[in-house]
């Protein structure tokens, strides 16, 4: 586990170069802004929710490779899910960057963000994509994570 | 570790140094320095944010801890009389090492904002009205932008802005443009915490005043780095933090003109700002104490003493000259490197060098310098106004230190070429 631990991987430093799903999308069913006032992270994300799966998903804005390659591969990873999926989702990521317990399978590839934990500051980032996209749903038009 | 010798009453500092700057035995006074981070030897480059303490100050607190420790202006008793007449020394020395005509003049606060927020309750609600401008610079902290702003609100007044150019130098003509009959106030710092710029205040000052304004210079990042004398400037007001400055956090001056701190409403009401106190009326105690509620952080002033003792027995004109040739050697071996942009380039400046690097947020810039041991601040340094005015969400910052090495910059140098091979 010790390579997870840190924190700029290949993978990430990729998605933070070119970002998947990196678009507005024209008419989205749902939309939040996102804002870490600490860094200046800023990001808007867009969600195309259709029977309450997630048809399409796509986010813009600007921000430090930590929070643009998490919402790089949150979108990949939400798409075609169920909004009650999306929303474990959400809880088990969260948990993974702030709690020191065992990393659920179910993450799959978002378990490259295990290493975020051992940085307090950065916990923040990490997350902002996954509270926005969560907003988005509920539809609070905004969130900020300081 | 260089010799020192602690009495309870006074601070006696290492001899002053001989010769050219010792910087080594200058590294042995603070004892923050020898550590390791993330198995690193630390290189402190975030001494615009907080600076360390020397172990001569860090005595000189415990001192008070261990022996002396009571209330001051309140009792008879023998520690008391020590407390405050150490607590009244490190008044003397503040006077001193700003050059105030009395040391009355020197109001003890917990930091440049306090200081503000003194100045803003005491004089601005007083004396500012609806109708009446107060001009501030675009490079201020936020410290020195918000109490204006809520001041502005609440009194329907209007907040009015020096502009800067390129370089992060402010536009002097602007500036004498703005002052007119209206103006009530002018706030704005001596040197950016953003940017390193020094401001040509005393010019400003003179300017302010032809109009009958009162100044004040927010001084949190000159006082540390440079000889201040509020007599020469003619400032009305001139605030500083104590650690920005070598001593402990919750210390810091706000100083005024007598005549005006005489005009001024308290700021906060409470235990020894008083005279006498009946339900139906209080009246105020003389200055200092109408504008020191409550009791202060006493540990810390008499520390912020101490830290003045310190920088006298060093050499402050040596330790800013040492201090311009590092932010020379940093600017000149930062700027070499491809993809770096500083933000900041004033012809004048002080001890800060901001970056920004092409396509790598400041933030992971911050976090790969910390696994290498070099802290430095990622951010907007509480001067969002810069940012925006410079179109960056924020700035790596180093800012340097007496203490700081040449070989710390080559760190620094290395360590950034590391971070844009990382995300190339
Ligand atoms: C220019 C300037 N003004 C004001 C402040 C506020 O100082 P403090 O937080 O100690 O009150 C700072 C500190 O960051 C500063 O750099």
């Amino acid at each position: 586990m010790s390579e997870l631990s840190e924190l700029y991987q290949q993978v990430i430093l990729d998605h933070n170069k070119k970002p998947r799903n990196f678009r507005k999308i024209e008419s989205p069913t749902h939309t939040a802004e996102g804002h870490n006032p600490l860094c200046g992270d800023q990001l808007t994300i867009y969600l195309d929710l259709v029977n309450d799966e997630v048809k399409d998903v796509s986010f813009e804005g600007s921000g430090c490779a930590i929070s643009k390659a998490s919402a790089s591969m949150m979108t990949q990873a939400v798409k075609g899910k169920s909004k009650q999926q999306v929303e474990d989702l959400f809880k088990g990521f969260h948990l993974m960057v702030t709690d020191d317990s065992e990393t659920p399978e179910e993450l799959g590839n978002l378990r490259i963000f295990e290493g975020v934990r051992e940085f307090p500051v950065r916990v923040k980032c990490a997350t902002l994509p996954w509270h926005t996209l969560h907003a988005a749903i509920n539809k609070e038009e905004l969130v900020s994570t300081e | 570790m260089s010799e020192r010798i602690v009495t309870a009453v006074d601070t006696v500092v290492s001899p002053p140094v001989e010769g050219p700057w010792n910087v080594e035995r200058i590294r042995a006074d603070f004892p923050v320095l020898h550590q390791k981070v993330n198995g690193k030897p630390l290189v402190y480059l975030d001494n615009g944010a907080s600076s360390q303490v020397p172990q001569v100050v860090i005595d000189r607190g415990s001192v008070y801890i261990e022996q002396e420790h009571s209330n001051i202006h309140r009792g008879v008793h023998y520690l008391s009389q020590r407390a405050t007449t150490a607590y009244e020394g490190a008044r003397e020395k503040v006077k001193r090492f700003i050059n105030a005509r009395e040391s009355r003049e020197c109001i003890f606060v917990r930091g440049a904002t306090e200081g503000i927020n003194l100045v803003m309750h005491g004089y601005g609600r007083k004396f500012i009205d609806a109708g009446d401008e107060i001009i501030i610079s675009a490079m201020e902290h936020h410290a020195n932008i918000v109490p204006w702003q809520m001041l502005c609100e609440e009194k329907g007044a209007r907040l009015r802005v020096i502009p800067m150019n390129d370089a992060g130098e402010l536009l002097i003509d602007e500036y004498e443009g703005l002052l007119n009959e209206r103006t009530k106030l002018v706030g704005v710092t001596h040197v950016s915490n953003a940017l390193g710029t020094i401001n040509p205040i005393k010019e400003m000052i003179a300017q302010a005043h032809k109009y009958g304004v009162p100044v004040l210079i927010d001084g949190a990042q000159s006082a540390p780095h440079m000889p201040v004398d509020v007599q020469d400037l003619d400032c009305d007001f001139y605030v500083f933090s104590g650690h920005k400055m070598y001593a402990p956090t919750g210390s810091g001056i706000i100083y005024g003109k007598a005549e005006l701190l005489e005009r001024m409403n308290p700021f906060q009401g409470g235990g020894d700002m008083i005279r006498t106190v009946t339900f139906e009326k209080t009246t105020y105690a003389d200055l200092p104490n109408k504008l020191e509620a409550g009791t202060p952080a006493i540990a810390s002033q008499i520390g912020l003493g101490a830290a003045i003792d310190y920088l006298n027995s060093i050499g402050r004109q040596e330790a800013a000259a040492y201090e311009a040739e590092l932010l020379r050697y940093a600017t000149e071996r930062v700027s070499a490197i491809e993809g770096v942009r500083i933000i900041g380039t004033a012809k004048h400046k002080a001890s800060v060098l901001s970056f920004v690097i092409d396509d790598i947020h400041p933030h992971d810039i911050g976090t790969i310098l910390d696994q290498e041991g070099i802290a430095v601040r990622a951010g907007h340094h509480c001067a969002q106004p810069v940012m925006q005015r410079f179109n960056v969400p924020a700035t790596a910052r180093a800012s340097f230190a007496f203490y700081n090495t040449k070989e710390e910059i080559d760190v620094l140098a290395q360590t950034i070429e590391k971070v844009i091979e990382i995300f190339s």
